[in-house]
This record gives structure tokens, sequence and C-alpha cells, in this order.
């Protein structure tokens, strides 16, 4: 069986995300496991975030294809531990981020403030690190909206090409770490920053 | 819809193999393939009780946001409140599935009530949201302000269940403070910028305060079921200093005074954890149920 689930994973991996047509679940990272249970393939899936419409279709979508490879009778698990980081999308489909004019998320591991840390007091939602304009690659980016067409993305504008883009938000880990309150200065022409 | 209308749907769906009418429907357990059994040493009947009130505080919620959509002054406020509402609604319905199956788990079945009979089959008076989750905002200060009470609180909350001794509950959790931290910060910042704006929208913000603040001591009342709950649940009085240090931070930013109005009065001694409920619950379970209701053996 061990062929079969080589092929199955393959077919699985190829499988494409409904809101991020261009990456497949294996670019997007949230294609977990394939493994055969019983003679029937089982492939575990994990959610980006708690309310994810997409996950369902992509469930479908995994039926439909593996029935169509020969593999009937296979089902499709969602598992929710470990969470899902936007870390996880592999350096393949952030290149196709870019290539489809969406900014790829800035790391979230390192260097990220757990969630229970700083409330950012700034007076315009901004990413944490400056996000490249996927067209012109300009640092000089702003955010327009911390909340896009989908959960996982934010609206942002270019001041030197002016276009505006989307960026894949970067989604931490689960904050272990100590506690830290809040702490942020006020900076007179730019409202409050951290 | 006719017969041939039906027909045609029926051949397309047998075509595909997908039945499915929407895109986002076709609802299956949300917790399906997850090992939901209960860990030893966990008060089952506790732990079903417990993951029922954190679902029905998000149920809720989320629900009063959606009743926001095309009311919001911009069209970045229409996404934003309805990204906010899917997380909260994503996350009641893994803690409703979660309290069904710990429920199962009691009645010594293999399961219990699933989420929809949960979200849509219940009295208000079974209902064990928090009161401040039914309110009807007037404006949009009050939109940030309960947004920034119930983000700040409901982080401090969930941070707390990394480590429960549920897994389940644990990764419900870690995977819903990541999506309160986002939605804190953009409550935080509508309430900096409308506190520290025009003399109008100071007046307006601290009156939404002012006007919340009654239901926030309610948050972090000791309740029985936490206390049945020994390394599963987190205890609600402990999470008060954390909200008071947000809250301190973003007030002062805001140049708003702290609120001081007095907690809104229990029923003899009860309140929304105990099915006591403000009027408010009655108008959003008759929108929220009223197509389930009429139509009690449809599948989404």
């Amino acid at each position: 069986m061990t062929a079969d689930v080589a092929a199955a994973r393959q077919i699985a991996e190829a499988v494409t995300d409904p809101e991020l047509p261009m990456l497949t679940l294996a670019d997007l990272g949230i294609l977990r496991d394939v493994t055969c249970e019983n003679g029937h393939i089982v492939v575990t899936i994990t959610p980006t975030y708690s309310g994810c419409p997409a996950l369902r279709e992509i469930a479908c979508d995994l039926q439909h294809r593996l029935t169509l490879a020969g593999f009937a009778g296979s089902t499709v698990r969602t598992q929710i531990a470990p969470a899902w980081t936007s870390d996880w999308i592999t350096p393949d489909g952030r290149r196709k981020l870019h290539a489809a004019g969406i900014a790829p998320p800035n790391p979230a591991a390192a260097g990220a403030p757990p969630p229970r840390g700083p409330v950012p007091l700034n007076l315009i939602m901004a990413p944490r690190d400056p996000v490249a304009c996927p067209q012109c690659g300009s640092l000089d980016t702003a955010a327009t909206a911390a909340f896009g067409a989908t959960a996982c993305k934010a609206l942002l504008r270019c001041g030197t090409c002016h276009e505006p883009f989307e960026y894949v938000k970067e989604f931490w880990w689960p904050a272990r770490g100590p506690r830290r309150g809040p702490s942020f200065i006020r900076s007179p022409c730019s409202g409050w920053t951290r | 819809m006719t017969d041939d209308e039906f027909t045609a749907y029926h051949d397309l769906a047998d075509e595909t193999g997908d039945h499915r009418w929407a895109f986002g429907t076709g609802f299956t357990d949300p917790l399906e393939g997850i090992d939901t059994s209960v860990p030893d040493g966990v008060n089952a009947a506790a732990l079903a009780a417990y993951c029922l009130m954190l679902g029905d505080d998000a149920l809720i919620y989320s629900h009063r946001l959606q009743q926001w959509m095309t009311r919001l002054p911009e069209l970045e406020e229409e996404t934003a409140i309805a990204n906010i509402a899917l997380d909260l609604l994503g996350q009641a319905r893994m803690l409703l599935a979660r309290a069904g199956r710990a429920e199962g788990a009691v009645l010594a079945e293999s399961t219990g009530r699933s989420e929809d009979q949960l979200a849509f089959f219940r009295l208000e008076k079974d209902f064990r949201n928090v009161r401040l989750a039914e309110h009807a905002d007037a404006d949009f200060a009050q939109l940030a302000g309960r947004l920034l009470i119930f983000s700040t609180w409901r982080l401090a909350l969930l941070g707390r269940l990394h480590d429960s001794r549920d897994p389940v509950l644990a990764a419900i959790a870690a995977k819903g403070a990541k999506e309160l931290a986002y939605h804190r910060d953009y409550a935080a910042q509508w309430v900096i910028r409308l506190g520290d704006g025009t003399e109008l929208s100071r007046t307006r913000m601290q009156a939404a305060l002012d006007t919340l603040w009654p239901l926030v001591d309610e948050l972090f009342r000791a309740d029985t079921v936490a206390g049945d709950l020994p390394g599963v649940a987190a205890d609600p009085a402990g999470l008060r200093a954390e909200f008071d240090d947000v809250l301190g931070t973003v007030l002062a930013a805001a140049t708003l005074d702290h609120p001081g109005a007095a907690p809104m009065a229990e029923v003899a001694g009860k309140c929304g954890r105990d099915g006591v409920h403000t009027e408010a619950l009655g108008y959003v379970l008759a929108e929220l149920q009223s197509v389930a209701r009429a139509h009690p053996d449809a599948a989404w």
C-alpha cells in the first residue's frame, strides 16, 4: 500500500485553495498527513482560521479528486493542533503569491510578539515589519485595512507606485513565554507607534 | 423551486458528486476526525458546560456583529467586522461541538447534541453567554468599545487555556487566541481614534464605555463550572489584572476617563452564566434560530 499512499499524497498536494487558487495545499502548508487505514486513504488537513469557509470546499475537492484517481472511500480529517501559522507557507508558495500580486507574509515566528503582548497603539493598522510591494518592490507601503476579502489577508497600498495590493497576514505561533505588558510611545507626526 | 429545477439541481449534484448548494455550505462536524474522548480525571459534565459557555459567548457576539453588516460607515469596516464575526463563529462551532461530545461522554452515548441542536434548538434560559455578548450596540462607538472589552477579556481567557488538560479545548484556544489578537488591535485603534479625536467623537466614545461598563464585572465573576475543572478551565477572577492593564493603557492613549459605572444587578444572585439574561438575548435568538426552527429537517 506504500505506493498507493505516495500517489494519493501527490494528488492531495496538488489540490488548490479556493480562495488563493494560485496555491496548492502543499504550498499553503495545510496538508498535515496522508495515510492508509484499512485499505482506504485518509487525508488530514488543518484550517488556517477557525471559521475558514474554504475548509469544507477543500475537503470536497480532495475527496472528488481522489475518487477520480481511483481512491474510492477516502476520508478527509481535520486537525486543529498544532495551529497553522503563516510560516508554514512554503518558499514555493511565497513565490507564487508574489507572482500573483499578493505580498507573502513576513516571518511570524522570529521576533513575533505573543498575541497577549503589547497592544500596538498606532492609528494605522500596520504589519510589524515593512511589507514589500509585490509590483515594484518598494518598502514604502502602508496598510489601508487590517481585514481583507478573506480572513487571511489585509489590504495595503504602495507609496511609490501607488498600487493597492493584498497581503497574507503573518499569523503567530501561540504565546507560551512570559506575558508582556502593553508598551507604546507617542510620535507627534504619525500618531501612536510602538 | 419547481420539480424541474429540483431535477436540474440533483442532476448537477450527481454529476459532480457534490451536494453543496453554495460556497462554504455542506457543513460537517467541525471536530470530525479529532479524538474528542474526555481525558481521565476530567469532569465531563463540567467540561461540556464550560465549552458551552465559551461557545455561547462567541456565537451570540458573532451574531450581534453580523447584524452590523451593511450598516458600517466604511467598506473597510464591513470587511473587518465580517471577518471578526466569522472568526468567532468558527470558534463557536468548535466549542459547541466540543460541548456536545463531552455531553455524549456523560450520557455514555457516542455523541451528545450537535452544534446545530445546541445553537438553534435551545431556549434563552439554556444559553450560558455573558450578558455583554447579547448587548445591542446603539452606535459605532459602542461597537468599538464592546469589541475592545470582549476581545481583551477573551484573549486573556483563551491565552490561559493553551495548557488546558483537555487537549481539544487547548487546541481551540490556541487557534482562537491568534485571531483575537487581531480583533483587539482593531478595536483598540478605533477607541483611540474616536477618544482622541474630535470633541463629539470623544463624547460619544466616553458615553459608549460608560454604557457598557456595568456589564464588565460579570466577566470576572467566579463560577462553579470553572471551579470543577482544575487544570482544564481558567479562573475568571485571574483575568482581571491583564484586562485592567490593557484597558488602562488604551483608555489613557485615547484620553478617555476610566468608566466608573456600577455593575449591572444580578437577579437573585444569577446572571448570564446561569441562564439569566437581559431582554436583548431574546431578539438575537428570534433571528438566529428562526430559519432552523421553521425547517427543522433542513441541511445546510
